[in-house]
């Protein structure tokens, strides 16, 4: 049998991945459980899954379409921000549950011993979920409004691995820093606010003055809209750099959120 | 490679206490702490929750952990459970540690019972083939399986409490710690429930256990821990660490005699507190002498309280002379007594704490004093023993026979 050894923490401490597959199920139950609480109790139950990027969709094609008549790239403005809200919520889902899911954990926290990471992390699974179903019914869409995005669209896990690993890995620091400083709790819904408007999200990126342009492009954000518009609705590939930038920094963002969270992990206990 | 389920080495915790005044958890606040001085380090004192441990425990033991509240005995639990991380030192462990820390961590009120021991079980580190594999038997153990498909919500505290305990009952790991949760549910369920545990230990897993309460160490556990202040001041047998356990309280009685070493505000102090009769029947009066010294500078006048305690710490009785409208006066040296009547203190040994109060508490003085009540019946009839176990005090009373 193997002997468990129990040391004092040093800097960095590497995530143990042995000890994470054997928690997998910690993460499956977590999972669940985020599923089970959110339509129990609820009249419409799942519908809300489907009512939300609907609607959403519908207002900023009313706002940017209709009243300030930017362009969208001959693709019908909805269609247009349904799949720019598509991504923006799989990343704001993850970032805005997971952040305070630590804190609100705190009772197994402060007593039980399971991989910290697991409970910022399960909140990816019922995002999983939401973005199934959004993905059905943009294809619902596709076909309705009659627009052939080509093969490119088989690419979509690609992005979706990306836009899971960026939004992880800044939930996973989120979570960790909130368990020391609760301002986290204030500020990251206002960030992620700003962070809508100022990602091309319902609006595309050739509607920015071109003298702004190059800070546009600093956002991983855009590159990920501007590659998710490329798959889905066969608008042009994005420049060679940000398809190259955008799973790199995608990984480095995740590395960096575990390395954070398993520098704070160990005083978790003490300090929650 | 060793053979021991348990191995500590040189175990160390401390918890640093940042002065409270210049504490922050705003980030505002640290940055701006930060920048206006780069250099100071944040003032705090460190506190050794644990200190310098060094033990070893075989397979198929029962470890009993006792000591004194603050000994650092949970702190260890949760060094040993990786709740928490050491400071300093080893820990080497043969297995998996399983914790039955405080009962129902972990359970969600919006799930059902199904759904809640899926979810605690997987989170206390079974598989899910073993949860399925133990299934019946947990539900069975608990006594719920009519409510299995009900939310936890809206089960009675009892039935919450048993299922929770089931759940962790049914560990498989090869150490389990637990953390005096035997005391739930029904006299019934925890023989159930002591009855396991024990058999926990026969199957040659290990089993450490914390309590306060002398009688369960005894009962469960085949060897102890005593732990003082964060270090081991004991190892071995049950019988030598509970004898230690007692030496210690007899010193701690002595050195709270000094009233240098009470808490308090120390402006006025009892000089004086004895049981009148140190062996006493169940339905005697108990009378608590006291005195208090005298001092001119104290404006208003006092009360004085007596809690006293039974074997395992609970209070029993409070007695604050304010609720009989007696106040004295701090000019003068002050000598009382306190009569307690009509209250049948069931056979054992207990404790009384004094406190001298105004709007805050001015001396506090623990185990001033016990005093022993004889294992005699005050009741007119013998019966069998089980006729006055329950319950935490006896009572005076009569049945009227209406034919």
């Amino acid at each position: 049998m193997n002997r468990i050894i129990i040391r004092p923490p040093g800097r960095f401490n590497m995530p143990p991945i042995r000890e994470f597959w054997d928690a997998r199920e910690v993460l499956y139950r977590f999972g669940v459980r985020d599923l089970v609480l959110r339509y129990r109790q609820t009249a419409v139950g799942v519908a809300w899954v489907v009512l939300q990027p609907l609607v959403s969709a519908g207002i900023f094609s009313i706002v940017f379409g209709q009243v300030a008549k930017l362009p969208s790239g001959g693709v019908p403005y909805f269609l247009f921000s349904f799949v720019g809200m598509l991504a923006w919520s799989v990343f704001n889902s993850i970032v805005s549950r997971a952040a305070n899911s630590l804190v609100a954990n705190q009772a197994l926290v402060s007593k039980v011993f399971f991989p910290r990471l697991m409970v910022p992390l399960s909140s990816v699974i019922s995002v999983l979920i939401d973005f199934a179903v959004g993905f059905i019914l943009l294809i619902v869409l596709l076909l309705i409004y009659g627009l052939n995005p080509g093969w490119w669209i088989l690419l979509t896990p690609l992005w979706l691995i990306c836009v899971l690993l960026i939004s992880a890995g800044v939930a996973i620091a989120a979570s960790a820093i909130t368990v020391r400083y609760r301002d986290v709790t204030y500020l990251l819904p206002w960030i992620l606010q700003i962070l809508l408007y100022a990602t091309p999200i319902a609006y595309a990126l050739s509607a920015v003055p071109p003298d702004l342009r190059w800070l546009f492009e600093l956002n991983p954000l855009t590159w990920l809209m501007e590659t998710v518009r490329w798959t889905t609705l066969g608008q042009p590939a994005p420049a060679v750099w940000q398809l190259v930038a955008l799973p790199l920094s995608c990984i480095l963002v995740f590395i960096g959120g575990v390395l954070l969270f398993q520098r704070f992990e160990r005083s978790f206990a003490d300090f929650i | 490679m060793r053979d021991t389920a348990i191995s500590v080495e040189h175990l160390t915790k401390t918890y640093r206490i940042t002065d409270s005044s210049k504490h922050t958890n705003r980030v505002t606040e640290a940055i701006l702490q930060r920048a206006r001085h780069p250099f100071r380090r944040t003032q705090f004192t460190t506190l050794a929750a644990i200190d310098d441990l060094s033990f070893d425990v075989n397979w198929g033991e029962a470890v009993g952990i006792i000591g004194r509240n603050g000994a650092g005995k949970s702190t260890l639990l949760k060094l040993l459970t990786r709740v928490t991380a050491p400071t300093k030192g080893t820990i080497d462990l043969g297995g998996r540690v399983g914790s039955l820390l405080e009962v129902g961590t972990g359970f969600h009120p919006e799930l059902t019972g199904r759904e809640n021991i899926y979810l605690n079980g997987s989170l206390l580190g079974m598989t899910r083939k073993e949860i399925k594999r133990r299934f019946d038997e947990i539900v069975d153990f608990s006594g719920v399986e009519k409510f299995l498909d009900t939310q936890v919500k809206r089960y009675s505290s009892g039935m919450y409490v048993r299922l929770a305990f089931s759940v962790a009952a049914h560990l498989e790991t090869e150490i389990l710690a637990i953390d005096e949760v035997l005391a739930v549910g029904d006299a019934e369920f925890q023989a159930k429930s002591i009855a396991k545990m024990r058999d926990a230990a026969h199957d040659g897993r290990t089993v450490l256990y914390v309590s306060h309460q002398p009688q369960t160490v005894t009962t469960l556990c085949s060897s102890a821990l005593f732990l003082e202040n964060g270090k081991l001041s004991f190892s071995g047998s049950v019988d030598g660490a509970l004898s230690k356990y007692r030496e210690s309280f007899a010193r701690f009685q002595e050195d709270q005699r000094d009233p240098a070493n009470r808490p308090g505000t120390g402006a006025l102090r009892f000089t004086f507190g004895a049981v009148t009769e140190q062996i006493q029947d169940p339905a005697d009066d108990t009378v608590v002498e006291f005195e208090v010294g005298p001092n001119p500078d104290v404006i208003g006048k006092y009360y004085v309280s007596c809690h006293i305690n039974d074997a395992d710490g609970n209070v029993i009785v409070q007695c604050d002379s304010r609720l009989t409208g007696a106040w004295f006066s701090p000019a003068a040296h002050q000598r009382g007594a306190l009569v307690i009547r009509s209250v049948w203190f069931k056979p054992g040994r207990y404790s009384i704490d004094l406190f001298v109060c105004q709007a805050g508490i001015i001396d506090t003085w623990e185990a001033a004093d016990s005093f022993e009540v004889l294992p005699s019946t005050p009741y007119p009839e013998f019966t069998s023993d089980d006729a006055m176990s329950h319950g935490v005090i006896l009572a005076d009373f009569r049945y009227e026979v209406n034919p």
